[in-house]
């Protein structure tokens, strides 16, 4: 071969150089603004710096000027694709701290509300991954079922996309009457859709090609690089907080993880794909076991008082003036508390001195670590890998840069 | 050239230009939102109208060029103005030209004049299109190169690749087409198809998935959409651009839409023909005479025009079906899949030929 060589070394002869070039903040791939300084050899990356950061809102030092309760809305801003689940990973850090338990029924549906927020999430990611492949009518598939859920999520508490649902120690409102047969209804049809967006998406050579071998991680590198959530879980680790360290009823509900075994594009996809089936099978569970009962706590120094009870009732009025005030008076301490958010470990870390609000609110955002990978991920690939990669580590601005 | 002939040439290429700015590039941008409408369970633009009548979004259309036309002629700092203003002509025109030797119609006597639907009978006209089709090649590299933006460049870079890779693929997938209709003129190829047996698609349907494959990856649309790929390039080679230069480009893209689907109805769907019924039968169903032929004519290019909105239907579909390629997948499908395929083609038709197996039509 050598002899064949031409005389010419085009390597020292041409001058060639790299093509740096700025993806976002304000770019359609870099949704939840993010930035990707990318130095292109042609289609490939040859190096990548993500820079975070872009939607910081300052969510930790806010959560400090309120009192515990006032904290509920800020959380909904974190991953606002499923933003019950930020509600309730808060609210049980804080009564972890206090040291009570929400009722029965209160769990149940907050397990309820926790796996529609899931399956929003994954719809989200899901869809946008599709439409940014340039499968716009997948994405709208998706969509829909979305829209049918929220249709569901908006009875319940009056708001599509920021709920602000849970309280400490309860809820602000009970399931609607009849909540239980809609909710037949809307799964039978997302069940359809979800057919229709496998058919279209995973019998598509095209589809499957962009996405298998593509962003993959092994089980040990995931582990390293602080994995977790359905990203760990295409890798082949079976780690779900709501199994290795059950919440609220989990442990009392039948589902399963689904495992990848490659740690690609695609199998963060199966696996977000089959915990929408899981998902839906877990909040049927649900609504069969769920009692009645109250939905919450029966103490008023630690609940949030109903009208009702706040004028008939002296001690919840007292409580009421109190916690509105001056905030609910959780003991001095520190908690760390995760949940199985959407993305991953959605963990709330708080420390309360003893006055109605938190000396330190620190989130454990899961995107955060799963998006300081990409660099790992990406480097070497093609320009058009980094679509589908990001998509599936579904980076939420909000809940990264908080 | 006498004047009826000059009158009749003109005639043609008002009716081309005509059909495909005035009907086909607005009315396809319609259909490209009321189609993805239906087939995502959406309604799909029904807002503009005049004195309260929408026409079923069909005035968005008007809209759009009104819009369009009253916004900034914007040219980015650094760019080449000359050229950046030559590209999307360099785009529109060419698309526009490879419509004059298609034949929209057959030969019709009208007061003693033969009139030949067909704005330039040329006897390589098969050529011409593919000749014409890698102009307009330049007019999205030349766009994209000067519009100072990198973007662009990728874009440009990627569509000068991938249109070059797929013109000498799509030329050969139609080489086993010529050796069965033995001709390079569409006049005559259409004119060979006048029984429906004889039609491209009955010997020749592979040929046509290949064609059809490369046209579309020719023309940049999904899938083959990498130039202009939104969520990795931005817009590609047309980044910077706004106003009519912009609807020129995308115009253009709807030419070629109709220019492809033309060439296939042409190749392979018997042109104007009506499947059972030969030309001479038609003029004599309408009554014979000038009024037999004129009726008849019209007939052809009714039939014609069905085709080619049947066949744009088809790219529509496919265009809100399915993902988008990489690159590198581009590539390879075209040089590593098409080609041979293409080639095991031509030699199986020139086998079929000469062993009789494929009767080449008189």
């Amino acid at each position: 071969m050598t002899d064949k060589k031409p005389n010419v070394d085009f390597h020292s002869e041409h001058h060639t150089e790299l093509l740096t070039i700025n993806m976002g903040p304000s770019h359609p791939a870099t949704h939840g603004t993010v930035k990707f300084l990318v130095d292109l050899d042609g289609e490939i990356i040859s190096r990548i710096d993500v820079e975070v950061g872009y939607l910081h809102r300052g969510f930790e030092k806010e959560c400090e000027a309120q009192t515990w309760t006032g904290v509920f809305p800020y959380t909904d801003r974190l991953d606002y694709t499923a933003s019950v689940l930020n509600n309730v990973g808060y609210a049980l850090a804080v009564e972890k701290l206090i040291g009570i338990e929400a009722p029965e029924r209160c769990q149940y549906i907050r397990v309820i509300m926790s796996e529609m927020a899931r399956m929003s999430g994954h719809y989200t990611c899901l869809a946008a991954g599709a439409l940014e492949l340039g499968a716009m009518t997948a994405f709208l598939y998706f969509v829909e079922a979305r829209e049918l859920l929220w249709d569901l999520i908006e009875e319940v508490c009056g708001a599509r996309l920021t709920h602000n649902y849970v309280r400490i120690g309860g809820l602000t409102a009970d399931l609607p009457a009849g909540f239980g047969d809609r909710v037949a209804t809307v799964f039978a049809k997302n069940r359809e859709l979800w057919d229709e967006f496998a058919k279209l998406l995973l019998k598509n050579r095209i589809f499957v090609d962009r996405m298998r071998d593509v962003g993959g991680i092994s089980a040990t590198d995931a582990k390293a690089w602080g994995y977790s959530g359905p990203c760990m879980r295409a890798a082949g680790v079976a780690y779900d907080i709501r199994k290795t360290n059950p919440y609220l009823v989990y442990d009392r509900l039948d589902f399963e993880i689904p495992v990848g075994t490659t740690g690609d594009n695609y199998d963060r996809f199966m696996v977000r794909m089959y915990e929408l089936q899981q998902s839906m099978s877990i909040i049927e569970q649900c609504l069969v076991k769920m009692p009645e009962g109250p939905i919450n706590h029966n103490d008023p120094q630690w609940r949030q008082s109903s009208k009702d009870d706040i004028f008939t009732d002296m001690e919840s009025m007292i409580f009421h003036f109190k916690n509105e005030i001056n905030g609910v008076p959780v003991p001095a301490g520190e908690v760390y508390f995760p949940v199985e958010g959407a993305n991953g470990e959605l963990g709330f870390y708080l420390v309360s001195d003893g006055s109605g609000h938190p000396v330190k609110c620190r989130v454990r955002p899961p995107c955060f670590q799963l998006t300081s990978s990409v660099k790992y991920l990406i480097e070497g690939s093609m320009l058009a890998d980094l679509i589908p990669t990001f998509d599936m580590i579904n980076l939420i601005g909000g809940e990264c840069d908080r | 050239m006498d004047t009826a002939a000059i009158l009749e040439t003109g005639a043609k290429l008002a009716f081309v230009i005509g059909i495909n700015l005035g009907f086909f590039a607005p009315v396809l941008a319609w259909v490209e939102r009321k189609q993805s409408a239906v087939m995502q369970d959406r309604i799909g633009a029904n807002r503009a109208d005049i004195f309260g009548f929408t026409v079923i979004g069909l005035f968005h259309s008007l809209a759009d060029a009104l819009k369009l036309i009253f916004k900034e002629d914007f040219v980015p700092r650094g760019a080449d103005v000359t050229m950046h203003r030559l590209a999307p002509m360099i785009a529109l025109i060419p698309a526009l030209m490879g419509m004059a030797v298609i034949p929209f119609g057959g030969t019709y006597e009208i007061g003693g004049h033969a009139v030949n639907l067909v704005v330039a009978d040329l006897d390589m006209g098969l050529l011409f299109v593919f000749a014409i089709a890698s102009v307009a090649t330049y007019g999205v590299v030349i766009g994209a190169w000067a519009s100072n933006n990198n973007w662009s460049m990728l874009g440009g870079l990627r569509a000068a690749a991938q249109m070059f890779s797929y013109e000498v693929t799509m030329g050969l997938t139609i080489i086993g087409l010529l050796m069965y209709y033995q001709s390079l003129s569409l006049v005559e190829i259409v004119a060979k198809q006048e029984s429906f047996w004889n039609w491209g698609i009955i010997y020749q349907w592979p040929a046509f998935i290949l064609f059809l494959a490369c046209a579309i990856a020719e023309n940049k649309r999904v899938p083959f959409d990498i130039p202009e790929a939104e969520s990795e390039i931005v817009a590609g080679y047309f980044t910077e651009y706004s106003g009519m230069k912009f609807i020129m480009f995308w115009t253009a893209e709807f030419i070629e839409v109709v220019t492809i689907s033309a060439l296939c109805v042409v190749l392979f769907f018997g042109g104007h023909h009506c499947a059972f019924i030969s030309d001479a039968g038609l003029v004599a169903l309408f009554g014979g005479g000038d009024l037999g032929n004129i009726l008849a004519m019209l007939f052809g290019v009714a039939v014609f025009l069905v085709k080619v909105c049947v066949l744009i239907f088809i790219q529509m579909i496919i265009r809100w079906t399915l993902p988008r390629f990489r690159y590198d997948q581009v590539m390879m499908l075209g040089w590593k899949m098409i080609l041979p395929l293409s080639l095991v083609w031509i030699l199986f038709v020139g086998v079929a030929i000469l062993t009789g197996l494929m009767p080449t039509p008189a």
